[in-house]
């Protein structure tokens, strides 16, 4: 699935990266913590998350996250969004549906968890 | 070994920790570093430098590079760690709810740095503050 049929499935607001929506989503993962995120996440993937702050960002850019769809209506700050454009060529998404709907649709359609590590696997 | 970049860490300063993580990125690329070597550096990397922001005053982080390794140090004065073995416990955290609303403090980053490094040493002095050494293979 392309990150466009993911815009028009979660009904999304595409904040930042128009010309990346042809680009191919194998992966997903959903967490608000990035603490989470930095420690179990595998591989590239679509971050779906209700965090917004500017180290959403930094997170994406060490990762290289391919998207982030934020849920629950929340929007990035101005100053977050021009970090991302000056750092990331990522789509930004925002979308009013919950963390819980929007992995729901996702997953439904074939996009798979990405591989991570468990937590507790030191 | 040789230094081939150092950084200054403040306390509290959340908007502009990771800024060194993208130079160290450029700079690993350019000498020809694999991108998943990179991805372990920049992530353990990133995590040191977030603890001193969150826990400590004030802070440097360097890194080495020679043949076969990168190191990358990160030194800082601060309240110290008390019981080491304990902090690198996944899910012990002192973390402020400052740093919890920005979506951290899971007490996740020292054990994380252990999963992404090769070696690790950690020392630290309560109430001076803590030295965490990171060596990564990358032949
Ligand atoms: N540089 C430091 N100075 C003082 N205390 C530290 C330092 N680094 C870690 N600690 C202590 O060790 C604990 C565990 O650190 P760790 O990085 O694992 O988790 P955290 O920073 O609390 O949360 P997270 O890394 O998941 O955001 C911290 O909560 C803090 O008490
Ligand atoms: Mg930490």
């Amino acid at each position: 699935m392309k990150v466009k049929e993911v815009v028009e499935l979660i009904d999304g607001e595409v904040l930042l990266g128009d010309e990346k929506l042809n680009v191919e989503v194998p992966a997903a993962y959903s967490a608000d913590l990035l603490s989470d995120v930095l420690a179990l996440t595998e591989e590239d993937t679509l971050l779906i998350t209700g965090t917004v702050s500017l180290q959403v960002i930094r997170v994406a850019e060490i990762l290289g996250i391919i998207g982030i769809i934020f849920v629950r209506g929340k929007k990035p700050q101005d100053n977050v969004i021009q970090v991302a454009q000056k750092r990331l060529d990522i789509p930004l998404i925002v979308t009013k549906k919950t963390m819980f709907e929007t992995s729901g649709l996702l997953y439904q359609k074939g996009i798979r968890p990405c591989k991570n590590r468990s937590a507790r696997e030191v | 070994m040789e230094k081939i970049l150092d950084f200054k860490i403040k306390g509290r300063d959340f908007i502009n920790a990771g800024e060194s993580t993208s130079k160290m990125k450029n700079y690993f690329k350019k000498i020809g570093i694999s991108s998943k070597i990179i991805k372990r550096i920049l992530v353990a990397s990133y995590e040191a430098e977030l603890n001193v922001v969150a826990h400590a005053d004030s802070g440097v982080m360097e890194i080495f590079v020679d043949e076969d390794k990168i190191v990358v140090t990160v030194e800082d004065e601060g309240p110290g760690i008390e019981d080491i073995d304990r902090a690198m416990q996944e899910g012990f955290s002192t973390a402020s709810d400052e740093v919890r609303e920005m979506g951290f403090g899971a007490g996740m980053g020292l054990p994380n740095i252990k999963r992404n490094s090769d070696d690790l040493e950690i020392e630290s002095e309560v109430n001076k503050g803590t030295r965490v050494k990171m060596v990564f293979n990358v032949s």
